[in-house]
This record gives structure tokens, C-alpha cells and sequence, in this order.
């Protein structure tokens, strides 16, 4: 009677508040049976690689809305690699095509843009959770 | 290297060396339960004089989180490794939550481990998983151990009651005395914290705790030598936090000193074997009432044939588990 | 009693309003255009009965010409880059004619951070303008005729600091501080609610607010101390009413709390302004603005005691719906924008800005801004709106949601009012407090989503005509990495040349002065910047004594 339930821990990186769009897929993946570890918002790359570590998380879920994601996605991601940790990142939020293509070369598991709907945000956690 | 997959074994001694990672995966095991979580827990047995565990409880909104942020704040100076295991309930209809407590906790850096805990439906598994999850934190040096749970369902403040010391926390007004009462919070505190003192209203909700303890205590509190201090918080701005802190720790000596931590350590005992033992009762009960020929003996009370009382009495035979029934009671 | 003789010699209050109103008409300005529509039909300024625009409680409008006295002003925000990059930009709006400056900070500066903070990676210039030090609002303001022109500046947590730089720059121009005119946000009430742009506690915020709502009444007249914003309430999610409510309840908050300073309210309610959202669902939104203008009016008179009628009269900024643009098929936002600047001129508003089409995706391109102004300019000149003050007012359906409008906003006031013991300012508090506002805001967010998810509600690209959702993105505009190396430099220059000692003496002031809740705050914060003290050690000064605010996660 093992349960596998997916843990994800949910962050806005960096100074941006724009908490409207993670409040809402937070829900989303709640609704979707998942466990949905908030940190809210002003993290940095260290708290939420603390977060990550002691939640024993399955997938890290970053929200961007001020054009700093071509900044902060690698940051967040060489603090993962510094920490030796193997936990997929997606980002979602206002990221342009053409840099969704370049974060997810970078080494982000997936790019949510801003018009993702229910049903692809809880697909694609899914998806990189199964690490397919 | 990746955790997924690495044998028990394996992560203990690393969690035990201090890879927050491993204890992290450690936890997740205990809390699906099963085989991998029985295992964790025969690998990880309390040690005498192990940390000192806390449970912390109260009403929704009575800033139980905001009070752990700071007693680790202040817990940090003397124990260096504090840890929180923070409840909260999951969606009933889904089964996923949304934890949020941690954002609250986390404005002190301290270096605490904190791990968020959904109640995942079934309640009776939060009341395995809890113990199991103390023990892990105890292994891996963790101390104090804080379990925060909202304090309003009988199992969780039996969870909050099987800690050394309990913490009740209320707010001044709306009646929190009242449903701490009523939730039976009084018999089993400690320590009683008002917080958020500087609310109107605080004085007469310390007035309220104080005159219904004087009752309890007539009535029959479990403890006639300790009568649990009554402290006044603003989590907020830290004032009375400290005093808080030195209350959990004099009831810690107390405890020592009275010979009553033994006494708390047989409840907490008595209270894991029995829920353990519940969950077995229950897969068997569910195993034996969905046998065939149960099936025809339940179809035959339907039909009016056998009363229930009939049928529960030839069927109570079987539940005793077989190893049981062939060793006889001995168990040292 | 009744007297028939009497009705006829004494003019009934019907024909009096109306005489009032023809005479403040007859009084008020003109614009040299015809009013009559483009087949050649004169129109009159108003139809419809008493009160009408310009009277008690300005339902119909603040003034009896309505726009054919004077066009809402198009202010257009703009901001990004080093502060010489907006120079350029500020000086090319004022060369096309402008009068106004509206200035967006980036989220470093609107956090209270330097740009060499680690707070600051990857967000200097991207958002908006950084400002670290004096040197910057030079550079900002360098060439501009301070006494001029009016500046508007979006800006809440710092806002003390921005507006002391500012006063500092002035002298620096020999522009006398009952010269400068503008607008500073300072709107903290709605951070905690909604736009989540604070600094420290509620309680001390407000204490800032009071020292600066006082300071410029007494030496600032031209400048508006307080825009209180109900556009950040609605871009987070709530409902048309909460925004209403939220945004005139955080009114009737700093009401409270400049009358508990001894402010006499005649006297700076005529210096409070509000910014609302207009958002896509029409009639709604026409009746939120008619019913702001009634509530605020009624409450200023009954329940503050405001006497002058200019304190009762709620004047607004509209802002287009930034959430209601898409992704899929970003050109369709046009139609949005238009829809949206439509609702705000019928709904009597005194500025507006409206959205570029391209902002779901990225900041607002150059030509993509020019249509988003275009846009405005065809609804004042071409629609022909302009020309009837109120044109809806009377019409039995717009009437009526103006009403429900405002009994939905009275339901959340009382509940406010409860949770305050009899005061909105304490209610809010405690609504901050509780997470009744962030929980509330969330709930009709999730709500919305989900009634777009499962296809109850049509948005055009998203969840129905989703043909021409794969063609290319629009040309975006991108702020490259130099801007934050280049400012960091800058940073570093004005820290080594400047006084030290000074610097910390000033600081020091400030914490001291902060301690001691009788003392205005602005002179030191003056000071301070004066002697080039940054904008984060200048919060930091007061973080240590009024502390940092942490959000509950209600989600």
C-alpha cells in the first residue's frame, strides 16, 4: 500500500511578485492529487534548493514575470548542479519562444509559456517527473 | 548521485553523516508506508534520552508557524539542529494539498530542517507516519523535534500528545479557549501559549485557560505536581518567545527530574504498537470481510437468516493474526 | 406642506439642478471641435435628468462638460534601462507635445534594492528605470524644466525616498519645492493585497505615508501625495466589485489615518487620486467607474465630514487589462485594448493608458506602444464618445449595475467595518493580517481559470478560434545584460566619491528619526540623499527599526 504521491515545490525566484498565475497552478496540481509545497514568493537559489532537498521534491516549479528568466533559470539550475541535486526545473510565466528553446537546452526540464492550460501545466509535471 | 533507489541502509548512514537529501528521501519513505517504511523504522529505533520532541497545536490562524519560526530562532542558540514537521490537511476530494507553512517558518535562517506533511486522507496513516518520521530526524541528530498539526481532530492531537511536551496555542477571542476545551487540548498541555497578545481581548482569554485548568485540575488533570504555565506571545514581533522556549525546557527537566519521561516514552510507546497493530487489525478485518465465505454468512444476515451479533461472534475467531495465535503471548 | 402656488413661483429641484448644471456648463471650458456626429446631427452636452454631471455624488462625472471641456490626458507609462535611456525617451514625449512624465521604476528599485545588490541579478533596467542613487534622478531629469512639467511616479514601498530625491533634484535646478507638481503611488495598502511590492510592516508603511501625506501638504502643493490603485487588486484576479471595494476601502484607510494625524480632510481629500483596471466584460466596467465616483462621494460627505465637494469628487487613471491579453494571437489584443479604452471614456475616466498588444509576451516593443496610443486617440476623436458627457447615464441596465456595483462594494465594506470594530483603516489591518484579501483575490482567480479551462467561459485564441495560434511571435523587445554591468559601475563610482561620513550620519538620522513615531521622517530621508546615501541603505535605516514583511502563503 506504498503511495507515490508527486511532491512539487512551487517558487518565485528573485524579486518579482507577480504571484497571480503560481497561486492559480498551485491549485491546479492540489486538484490534480499532487502535493504542492509553496515557498511563495522572494526566494533565492539557496532556499529553494534547501526546500528541495528536505521535501524530498520530485519536480521544482518556477514563475517568472519580469524578463529575468534568461538570468535566473541558469542560475537556479547551477545551484541545483552545485548541490548535486537531480531534480527536474520547469519554468513557467511570460518566457518568449525563442528563449524557452534556449532555457530548455540549458538544462530547464520544460517551459510552461502564458498560454499553458490546465491540462499541459499537469501533463508536463507528469511528464518530467517520470523523466520522460 | 541520485537517492532514488538507494537501499535504506544506504541512506541512513548518510543521513546519519548529514546529507539532508537522504534524510529528506528517508521521510518520504516512512510516509508512503509499507514494507520500505517498516524497514526505515526497524533501522532507525528511538535512542534513550533522544531529542527532545514537541508538539506544537492549536486552532487555524492562532500563528502556530510563525511561533515555531521563532523558536527555532531562539532553540538554535542552545540545540543546533532543530527540525519541524509541519501537518496539514489534504484535499479530501483529490487527495493532493498545498502546503504553505514553510514560507512562514523560513524567515529565520537557522539551518533548521523543515518538512512538510499532508495528512493524505487516511488519518490513521499520519498517526504511523509521524512516529516513524520523529525517528528519522531523531537518527539523523535532529533536536528539538517540532510537530505542528492544527489541533482540531482526536488523531492529531494524539499525535500532538505523544510528544514529551505539548504546546497549546490560542488567539485572543473568537472562543479558542473554548475549542481548545472542547477538543480536549487541556487535558494534554503543557505549556498554553496566547499569542498575538496584543490583541483586545487577550487577558480574558488567559482568564478563560486559567479557570477552566482550575477545573480540569479539580476533575482530574493526569498530573497533580505540574500545572502547565499560561504565556502571553506576539509571534510577530518575538515578544514572550523566549519565555516560551524556557517553559518547553523546565517541562523537559521537569519531566526528567519526576521520572515522568519514562512515563510520557510508555505512552508514546503504547500509542506507535497501537496503531501499528490497528492498521494490521484492520487489513485483516478488510481481508476476512471480503472473503467468499464471509460473503455468504453477510448475505445470509441480509436475508435475516443470522443476526449480526451471531455473525460477529463466529467471525471474531478469525482476526487474530495466525502468528499470534501460534506463539501464545510471549513476547520478550 | 405642499403648495401648488408656490411649485410654480419656486423653481422644482429637478429645474434647479438643471440650472446649476447649465451654468457650470455655460462657465466651463470648450474644445474647438463640432459636437455633432459625423452625419452633421448637433448633439447636446448631456440627456437624461438631474443629478447631472458635475453634482453630488458625480455618478454622471466630475465635470459638467464632461470631455467637451478637456479629453482625458493619455498618459502613457514608460520606463527602462539606465535613467539616460529614459531621459531620451522622457524628452522625445515632451518634444511630440507632452506635458506629463510618467515614470516606471525596475523591481530592484521598487524593492528598495541597489542594482548591486544579489537581490538585483538579472532584473536592473528590465521592468522599468533603476534609480540607486541622487545621481541617477539627475540623469533622469537632466534637461527637463522641473517646474514645467508633471511628473508621475509609480512607486510604493520607497516611495519617501524617490520623492526626496526628486525634491533634491529640483533645488538642484533652482525649482522651489511649491513648484513641483505630480503624482507619487505610494499606494502600500494594495502591496499587501496584490501587488506584493513592500518593504516593511503595515503599521510603519503607513506611518511613512502619513509623514509624506503631511509633508507635502505643507510644502508641496502641487503634488498628490497618495494614488490609491485598485489596477494591481484586479491583475492579481479579484472580481470587478472587490476591486472596487479594496481599492475605495484602502481610500477610506488613509482617510482615517490623516485625520488621526490632525489633517483637516477638506484639505488633502482634494489631493487623493485613484487608478482603476478596465477590464473586457463592458457594462461591468462602466458601472464599477460610475459607482466609484458615488460611493467615494457619499463617504467623504457622510461619514468623514468633508465639507469642500472637491474632497468627495473620486478622480481616476484607467489602465487597459494586462491579464486579459493572450499569448495565442497577440493582434487580437488591439480589439481587447479598444473594448477596454471604450468602457474607460464612458465611464467618465480623467487619464488613461492603454496596454501594448505584445505584453503577454514580453515588454511593450516600440511600435507595438504607438498602436496602444493610437488606439486611444481613435476612441476620443473618432468615436465621437466625447462629444455627451455620460452618454449611458439613464439607460436601465447601466443604471442598474452601477447599483449593484456599489451594494456588492458596501456588503465588503460592512464586513470590514466588522473586522475593524468601526474602523475601515483597523479592518484593513486585520484583512491584511487574516489573508482575507490575498484569499479572496486568489479564490476568484481560481475561479475565472477554471471557468476557462473547462471551456464555460470563451477567451478568443485560448479555449475556442484557436486557428493562427501557431503563427510567429510578433517582434519583442529585449533589454540586454549591459544595462545591469554598465549601472553596477555607476553604483560603484558614486559610493567612492562620496562622503562617508556624511553618508552614515545621515543614516543614522534616519533610524533615529525613525524611532520616534512624533517626527517626520522626510527632512532626513532629504538629507540622506542629499549626501548620496543609496535607496537601499536608506531602507535598510529603517528596515532595522521597523522591520521586514514576510507574506503568508495563502494560495
Amino acid at each position: 500500500m506504498a503511495e507515490d504521491r508527486i511532491r512539487v515545490v512551487l517558487a518565485k525566484l528573485g524579486l518579482d511578485g507577480h504571484d497571480r498565475g503560481i497561486k492559480v497552478v498551485a491549485r491546479m496540481l492540489r486538484d490534480a492529487g499532487m502535493e504542492v509545497i509553496y515557498l511563495g514568493l522572494r526566494q533565492t537559489a539557496d532556499t529553494i534548493v534547501a526546500a528541495a532537498e528536505q521535501e524530498d521534491a520530485d519536480v521544482i516549479g518556477l514563475s517568472m514575470h519580469n524578463a529575468g528568466h534568461l538570468t535566473l533559470a541558469p542560475a537556479m539550475l547551477g545551484a541545483l548542479r552545485a548541490a548535486d541535486l537531480d531534480i527536474p526545473l520547469v519554468v513557467g510565466g511570460i518566457v518568449p519562444d525563442d528563449d524557452a528553446a534556449g532555457l530548455e537546452e540549458a538544462g530547464v526540464a520544460a517551459v510552461l509559456g502564458p498560454g499553458a492550460t490546465a491540462e499541459e501545466v499537469v501533463a508536463t509535471i507528469r511528464r518530467v517527473v517520470r523523466g520522460e | 548521485m541520485s537517492i532514488r533507489g538507494a537501499p535504506v541502509e544506504e541512506l541512513i548512514r548518510r543521513a546519519i553523516a548529514g546529507d539532508r537529501r537522504s534524510t529528506g528521501r528517508l521521510l518520504s519513505l516512512v510516509e508512503a508506508g509499507g514494507t520500505e517504511a517498516e524497514r526505515v523504522t526497524e533501522l532507525t529505533p528511538s535512542p534513550t534520552g533522544g531529542a527532545h520532541i514537541v508538539g506544537i497545536t492549536g486552532p487555524p490562524g492562532s500563528g502556530k508557524s510563525t511561533l515555531v519560526a521563532r523558536l527555532i530562532g531562539v532553540a538554535s542558540g542552545a540545540a543546533p539542529r532543530p527540525a519541524v514537521l509541519a501537518v496539514d490537511p489534504s484535499s479530501p476530494l483529490t487527495g493532493g494539498a498545498i502546503l504553505g507553512d514553510r514560507v512562514r517558518m523560513t524567515g529565520v535562517d537557522s539551518g533548521a530542517f523543515i518538512r512538510s506533511m499532508a495528512t493524505r486522507g487516511h488519518i490513521g496513516g499520519l498517526a504511523l507516519a509521524i512516529p516513524g518520521a520523529v525517528r528519522v530526524l531523531e537518527a539523523a541528530g535532529f533536536d528539538p523535534v517540532m510537530i505542528e498539526t492544527v489541533g482540531v481532530g482526536q488523531v492529531e492531537v494524539d499525535i500532538t500528545a505523544a510528544a514529551d511536551t505539548t504546546v497549546v496555542v490560542v488567539t485572543p477571542g473568537m472562543g479558542d479557549a473554548v475549542q481548545a476545551s472542547k477538543a480536549g487540548l487541556l487535558e494534554v498541555a503543557d505549556v498554553f501559549v496566547v499569542n498575538k497578545a496584543d490583541r483586545p481581548g487577550a487577558t480574558g482569554t488567559r482568564r478563560d485557560l486559567e479557570l477552566m485548568l482550575e477545573l480540569s485540575h479539580v476533575t482530574g488533570h493526569e498530573d497533580a505536581d505540574y500545572r502547565p504555565p499560561i504565556l502571553m506571545t506576539n509571534s510577530l514581533d518575538g515578544q514572550g518567545v523566549v519565555e516560551v522556549c524556557e517553559a518547553i525546557i523546565d517541562h523537559r527537566t521537569y519531566l526528567e527530574s519526576s521520572g515522568k519521561l519514562a512515563e510520557r516514552r510508555h505512552r508514546r510507546a503504547r500509542f506507535e504498537v497501537a496503531n501499528r497493530l490497528q492498521g494490521r487489525f484492520d487489513r485483516s478485518l478488510a481481508d476476512l470481510l471480503d472473503s467468499d465465505p464471509v460473503r455468504i454468512l453477510l448475505d445470509q444476515v441480509a436475508a435475516g437468516t443470522v443476526s449480526p451479533a451471531a455473525a460477529a461472534r463466529r467471525l471474531a475467531q478469525h482476526l487474530v493474526p495466525s502468528e499470534a495465535r501460534a506463539a501464545g503471548p510471549q513476547f520478550s | 406642506m405642499s403648495n401648488d402656488d408656490s411649485s410654480h413661483a419656486d423653481p422644482s429641484p429637478a429645474d434647479r439642478a438643471r440650472e446649476r448644471w447649465q451654468a457650470a456648463y455655460d462657465r466651463s471650458a470648450r474644445r474647438d471641435v463640432p459636437f455633432e456626429t459625423m452625419s452633421g446631427v448637433p448633439v447636446e452636452p448631456v440627456y437624461g435628468d438631474a443629478p447631472y454631471p458635475g453634482q453630488y455624488p458625480f455618478t454622471r462625472g466630475l465635470h459638467a462638460g464632461g470631455y467637451r471641456s478637456r479629453l482625458w490626458t493619455m498618459r502613457m507609462f514608460a520606463g527602462f534601462g539606465t535613467a539616460e535611456d529614459t531621459n531620451l525617451r522622457f524628452k522625445e514625449l515632451l518634444r511630440a507635445g507632452g506635458t506629463g512624465l510618467s515614470t516606471a521604476f525596475d523591481m530592484p528599485t521598487l524593492m528598495g534594492r541597489d542594482s548591486d545588490s544579489p537581490w538585483a541579478l538579472g532584473e536592473v533596467g528590465r521592468a522599468g528605470v533603476a534609480v540607486d542613487t541622487l545621481a541617477d534622478m539627475e540623469d533622469l531629469f537632466a534637461g527637463i524644466d522641473l517646474g514645467g512639467v508633471s511628473t508621475s511616479m509609480t512607486i510604493n514601498g520607497p516611495a519617501a525616498t524617490l520623492l526626496a530625491m526628486y525634491v533634491a533634484v529640483g533645488e538642484n535646478h533652482g525649482v522651489a519645492r511649491v513648484e513641483l507638481a505630480g503624482t507619487i503611488q505610494n499606494d502600500i495598502l494594495k502591496e499587501y493585497q496584490a501587488q506584493k511590492e513592500y518593504i516593511y510592516p503595515p503599521r510603519p508603511s503607513m506611518r511613512i505615508i502619513t509623514d509624506m501625506v503631511r509633508f507635502t501638504t505643507a510644502e508641496m502643493p502641487k503634488w498628490h501625495p497618495v494614488s490609491i490603485s485598485g489596477y494591481h487588486i484586479r491583475e492579481a484576479g479579484s472580481t470587478a466589485a472587490q476591486e472596487l471595494a479594496f481599492t475605495l476601502a484602502n481610500g477610506f484607510a488613509y482617510v482615517e489615518a490623516a485625520i488621526a494625524a490632525g489633517q483637516d480632510v477638506d484639505e488633502f481629500g482634494r489631493r487623493l487620486s485613484f487608478f482603476f483596471n478596465s477590464h473586457v466584460d463592458f457594462f461591468e466596467e462602466i458601472g464599477k467607474f460610475r459607482a466609484a465616483r458615488r460611493i467615494w462621494a457619499r463617504w467623504m460627505k457622510e461619514r468623514y465630514g468633508a465639507t469642500d465637494e472637491r474632497a468627495t469628487m473620486c478622480r481616476f487613471h484607467t489602465q487597459t487589462a494586462g491579464v486579459s491579453l493572450t499569448a495565442q494571437q497577440p493582434e487580437v489584443n488591439i480589439a481587447r485594448v479598444a473594448t477596454q479604452a471604450l468602457a474607460a471614456a464612458l465611464g467618465g475616466t480623467q487619464s488613461l493608458h492603454t496596454d501594448s498588444f505584445d505584453e503577454a509576451l514580453a515588454l511593450p516593443s516600440e511600435k507595438a506602444a504607438r498602436i496602444a496610443l493610437r488606439t486611444q486617440q481613435v476612441v476620443a476623436h473618432e468615436t465621437g464618445v466625447a462629444n455627451v458627457a455620460d452618454p449611458l447615464g439613464g439607460a436601465p441596465y447601466v443604471e442598474w449595475m452601477t447599483d449593484e456595483m456599489e451594494r456588492r462594494a458596501e456588503a465588503i465594506f460592512e464586513h470590514l467595518d466588522e473586522m475593524g470594530d468601526g474602523s475601515i483603516l483597523e479592518g484593513v489591518y486585520a484583512g491584511i493580517d487574516n489573508g482575507y484579501f490575498v484569499g479572496e483575490i486568489a479564490d476568484s482567480a481560481y475561479r475565472f481559470e477554471r471557468e476557462v479551462n473547462s471551456g464555460r467561459r470563451i477567451v478568443v485564441g485560448v479555449n475556442a478560434f484557436t486557428d493562427g495560434n501557431d503563427d510567429s511571435e510578433p517582434n519583442l523587445l529585449r533589454i540586454d545584460q549591459a544595462t545591469e554591468d554598465y549601472q553596477r559601475k555607476r553604483l560603484d563610482g558614486v559610493k567612492h566619491r562620496r562622503d562617508q561620513e556624511r553618508v552614515g550620519a545621515a543614516l543614522a538620522r534616519i533610524a533615529a528619526d525613525a524611532a520616534e513615531p512624533a517626527t517626520n521622517l522626510m527632512p532626513a530621508i532629504i538629507d540622506a540623499v542629499k549626501a548620496h546615501a543609496t535607496e537601499e541603505e536608506v531602507a535598510d535605516a529603517m528596515r532595522e527599526v521597523f522591520g521586514t514583511y514576510v507574506e503568508k502563503a495563502i494560495v
